[in-house]
This record gives structure tokens, C-alpha cells and sequence, in this order.
């Protein structure tokens, strides 16, 4: 357990790390609360593997320091390893197993005994609804199912730190959906997460503080409450239209100069205005040149407008990224 | 205590996983047989030459055993990630290895005994110096053992494990004396047989089971233990420099 005194679950100052000439993390500062539940997103190639391999000791920085419950790790990556949970974004654990003897097994790397993890191995079982597959090898569970037992490996030992690099990727609804009430529930029990995702949503509807790495740079660490007044003020409508796009955005802007227009995609436009936008002209300005509008919806900002803005990478490429990967799925 | 929990735990699973299935028990039993199969057919000198060849076997048996399996299940799971499980876990990496390798050392000794086994019925093996031959079949498991870690730290994928392992074990098969006496080859493959672990391990079982050792025992003894050290530590420092980069 982290001492009473730490109140600062990781501290990270000045981290870098380089791959021959490329600079995957380019000297990060940042610290989680203990207790917190902290994201860290950014797109593939950003710098967050890299990031959290050097948190958990799979890496070690080429400068600066990570301390993980007060103690140093920079020298020694297994210092606090003791502290940690880690879900990879893979499920890795052993096919020829079965669940529970997976969870046994990962249970005694922690120095448990054969009581306590027998007993916790069937506490997560059946907390994670896998208790009838217990029995079953590893190898021929579903994607959700390994999602859900590599989860349960991670926290076997009830660990301080959590680490959860992409816990919901690649799986069906039901199964995040379920992912992210245990990730919830886990904090809520005084679990401090770190949390790597793909998925801005799942990250807005989880996280305290959010953290964006951009070509090994953080760009913006803040509550979410904070990153989201950005779009106070904000006002958007999102038009479905029967034309092609391309020149509908210099339609509207040539008689509203104030507006900021974007083709979102094929028959979509978004038009964003610091002041309430009437939605009526707009539709007969469009209609009367002929374009047919299906639909005219306002719409709230969301973090995803905030991370593009900050960041300037559009997300739903950020989720073709991952899906190119080959690793797919939906938050 | 704790990590020896977790020491003993990786052993067993490494039984329960790799070393105790069908596939390899089998491997245990039928290349042993195979080896000696072919030597004496080959020596054609019927069952007197039984104690001349079984040292070759043992040996052999052992060697490929160990290498095999330690390499490829190493590389295997470190192909699919499950070894960074190892890696996460609060122990020493020095305790981590030896538990990933103490299952393989303990497969090889007992792969030595298929042989000896055999051997039984054909031969006299109360000649057998057991003070001798116990420590040597020990120290040539863990030296193989080692040379099966050396290799899997030094590949990334299975099929490279296994071209790479045979890269050390054939040119060891033929010039650490089992085929040819060392004498008998030029000197400056001598100097080379000299270089390889099973040499030294091949003398010694040798000496054990039917003539006077050809490198003082000693001497034999403390070349398997540097070996093994040598191998041992030059692993760890490919697994610190490779796999926690």
C-alpha cells in the first residue's frame, strides 16, 4: 500500500525516451493523486506505451524521474512493482491455463498464498460473470471474456496503482459497458487508475483528469470540468444535406462572415458560431439553392471538441488509427 | 518468502503448461530411445559397446531436451507477451530466470535418466560412479539449460530459436567427444572442442561410466560451472538490455 503520508500516487518530472533518432517522449512532467482516476490519451505513435512502459518498469527513461507511491523508480524499474497493477492492451494470459488457475497463478507472482488466491481468484470470477467459466482454458474464451479476465489478473493482488492501457478496446458494447462500471467501482474503492484509451467518451465519462500526449509532448493536463468551459459559449448545428459539401460552407459563410464552417463528411456540415445560431436561415438559404436538408440538429461540444481543438488531431482518426492496428472495437 | 512463492509458482506452471504434456513426455522418452538406437547400430559392436555409447546419449539427450524446450517456450511467451507478466512481477529478475529455467533443468536430468534406464537392462550399471555421474548430469542440464535461455533472449521469433539453437548443438555434437575422441581431432578443432560446455560434460559422464576421464575431473567440474555462469549472466544482461529497453 502507498504510505498515509504520499498523497501523490505517481510523479513523473522530466521523462524522455528515444529510439535511435526518434524522440518517443520528449521529457513529460505530471502526477496522479491518490485516489484518482487519471487518463491519457493522444493518437497512436504519441508516446503513450512508451509513457507507461516506463511507469510500470517495462522501459527505463533516458532522463528525468518516476516516482510511483513515494518511492524513486527511475534506477530501478521493479522498485515499486509491489504497488502496481497492469492491464496490457493484450490480453496475455497463458491459453493452456484455465481462468481460475490464470488468476491463481497471477496472484502467487504477488506472493500470495494458496488460501488468499484461491479465494480472490473466486471472488473476481464471479465478479467478473466468468465464474462458470472458470474451469474452461483461457484460449478459448471470447474476446470480452479474456478482456475481462486479464482485468481481474491485474487487480488479483488488490493493487494501489492500477495501470489499464486500452481496457475496452476491441470488444463488444456490452462488455465495455460493463469494463467501465468495474473501472468506476474500482476507483471508487480507493484504486488509483491510470488509464490509456483510444475511446474520448469513455475517457470523459470516467476520468477526473485527462492528460493529451502529442508527439511525446503534453499538450494540456486538466479536470474534465475544465477542459469542457472551452466550449462554453460555444453553440454548433449539424446539418444532413442532399448535395456534396464542397461548396456549401462558402455558401453560408458568404452571407454569415461570423460563422465557422466544416464538411464533416459526405452530406454533412458542421456550423459553429460563438452566439446562438439561428437555424431557420440558414436552412432556407440552403434550400433556396436548391440543396434538399434532411436534418439541422444542435449539438453540445463534447471533450472531442476539445481534443481536437487542442490537439488538432481530428479523433475519428485517432479511432482509425487503432482500428488499422488491427485491434478495432468500439467503446 | 513472497518471492519464492512466486519462484516455485512459475516452476509448476511451467510443468503444467509445457513440460508435463504428452507431446513432450513422449520427446523425453523417444529421442533418448532413438539416440540410442542409431549409436549402436551404427558401432555394430553389440552390447559391449553399451557403456562406450551411453555417456554420447546421455549427454545428447539432455542437451536437446533443455535447449529445445527452454528456448522455444521463452520465445513463445514472449512472442505472445504473457512473459511481460513475469517481468511486472515484484521479484528479483535474477530469481525470475532461475524459475523460468528450474523446470527445464529439472526435464533435462530426468531425460538423462531415460538412457541410464534403458541402459539397465544391458549392461552392468552398478559400475556406474554415481559420485560422478549425479553432479555431472546436474551441471550438463543447467549449462544446456542456459544455452537454451542465451538462445531464446537472443531471438524474437519460435522457428529462429530453433535454427539458432541447432547453430550450437550440432557443431557441439561433433567435437565434444562423443563421435571422436578429442585426441584424434586436428588441434586446432581441439581448441575449439575445448571452447563448448558439452565437452567437458561428455567427459565426465565418460569417466563415470567406463574409462579414465581424458581432462581432469576437477578441472571439468569447474569449466561447466563458469560455463554456466558465463551463460547465465550473459542472458540476464541481454534480457535488461533487450526486454526492458
Amino acid at each position: 500500500m502507498i504510505p498515509d503520508n504520499v498523497m501523490t500516487a505517481i510523479e513523473v518530472r522530466g521523462i524522455s525516451k528515444r529510439f535511435d533518432d526518434v524522440e518517443a517522449v520528449a521529457g513529460i512532467d505530471f502526477d496522479v493523486r491518490k485516489g484518482e482516476l487519471f487518463g491519457f490519451l493522444g493518437p497512436n505513435g504519441a508516446g503513450k506505451s512508451t509513457t507507461i512502459n516506463m511507469l510500470i518498469g517495462l522501459a527505463r527513461p533516458d532522463a528525468g524521474t518516476i516516482r510511483i507511491g513515494g518511492i524513486d523508480c527511475s534506477k530501478n524499474p521493479k522498485a515499486a512493482q509491489h504497488l502496481m497493477g497492469v492491464v496490457p492492451d493484450e490480453s496475455n494470459l497463458y491459453p493452456e491455463l484455465t481462468g481460475f488457475d490464470n488468476l491463481c497463478f497471477c496472484g502467487s507472482l504477488y506472493g500470495m498464498s494458496r488460501r488468499d488466491r484461491e479465494a480472490r481468484a473466486r471472488e473476481l470470477l464471479d465478479r467478473f460473470g466468468l465464474a462458470a467459466a472458470g474451469g474452461r482454458k483461457f484460449g478459448g474464451y471470447s474476446k470480452g471474456m479474456k478482456r475481462k479476465l486479464t482485468i481481474a489478473a491485474g487487480i488479483i493482488h488488490s493493487p494501489a496503482i492500477l495501470f489499464m492501457d486500452e481496457p475496452t478496446t476491441g470488444i463488444d458494447v456490452a462488455s465495455a459497458r460493463q469494463i467501465r462500471q468495474l473501472i468506476a467501482d474500482l476507483n471508487a474503492s480507493g484504486t488509483t487508475i491510470f488509464l490509456t484509451t483510444h475511446y474520448i467518451e469513455e475517457a470523459q465519462r470516467l476520468c477526473e483528469r485527462i492528460a493529451f500526449i502529442v508527439k511525446g509532448r503534453i499538450v494540456r493536463i486538466d479536470t474534465i470540468e475544465q477542459l469542457m468551459r472551452r466550449t462554453d459559449g460555444r453553440h454548433v448545428v449539424q446539418f444532413a444535406v442532399s448535395n456534396s459539401t464542397d461548396d456549401l460552407c462558402d455558401l453560408l459563410l458568404g452571407e454569415w462572415p461570423g460563422l465557422h464552417c466544416q464538411a464533416i463528411a459526405e452530406g454533412h456540415i458542421r456550423v459553429e458560431s460563438p452566439k446562438p445560431v439561428r437555424v431557420g436561415p440558414l436552412v432556407r438559404l440552403l434550400e433556396d439553392r436548391g440543396v434538399e436538408v434532411f436534418e439541422a440538429r444542435k449539438i453540445q461540444p463534447s471533450l472531442e471538441d476539445v481534443f481536437v481543438e487542442i490537439t488538432g488531431i481530428e479523433a475519428d482518426a485517432m479511432k482509425q488509427e487503432k482500428a488499422n492496428s488491427g485491434k478495432g472495437g468500439g467503446a | 518468502m513472497k518471492a519464492w512463492i512466486a519462484f516455485w509458482n512459475i516452476m509448476v506452471k511451467d510443468f503444467r503448461a509445457y513440460y508435463l504434456k504428452p507431446p513432450n513426455i513422449s520427446w523425453g522418452l523417444i529421442f533418448p530411445l532413438a539416440w540410442a538406437g542409431m549409436f549402436f547400430i551404427r558401432s555394430g559392436a553389440g552390447l559391449d559397446s553399451v557403456p562406450a555409447l551411453l555417456p554420447g546419449v546421455i549427454a545428447v539427450s539432455v542437451l536437446f531436451g533443455t535447449t529445445s524446450l527452454l528456448s522455444v517456450t521463452v520465445t513463445f511467451e514472449k512472442k505472445g507477451r504473457s512473459f511481460e507478466r513475469l517481468l511486472l512481477a515484484p521479484i528479483p529478475l535474477e530469481l525470475l530466470m532461475l524459475a523460468k529455467t528450474g523446470g527445464a533443468i529439472l526435464f533435462g536430468v530426468a531425460n538423462a535418466f531415460v538412457p541410464v534406464a534403458m541402459a539397465a537392462f544391458l549392461m552392468d550399471v552398478s559400475v556406474i560412479n554415481w559420485a560422478t555421474f549425479v553432479p555431472a548430469i546436474v551441471l550438463i542440464a543447467i549449462s544446456s539449460t542456459f544455452l537454451g535461455l542465451f538462445i531464446a533472449v537472443s531471438v524474437s521469433e519460435v522457428f529462429e530459436a530453433q535454427t539458432f539453437s541447432n547453430f550450437f548443438r550440432f557443431p557441439m555434437l561433433f567435437l565434444c567427444g562423443l563421435f571422436f575422441p578429442l585426441a584424434q581431432l586436428p588441434v586446432w578443432l581441439r581448441w575449439l572442442s575445448y571452447a563448448l560446455p558439452l565437452t567437458y560434460g561428455a567427459d565426465l559422464l565418460h569417466a563415470a561410466i567406463h574409462r579414465p576421464a581424458a581432462i581432469p575431473s576437477a578441472l571439468s567440474f569447474g569449466m561447466l560451472v563458469a560455463f554456466c555462469i558465463l551463460l547465465f549472466a550473459f542472458s540476464l544482461r541481454n534480457v535488461r538490455c533487450k526486454w526492458i529497453v
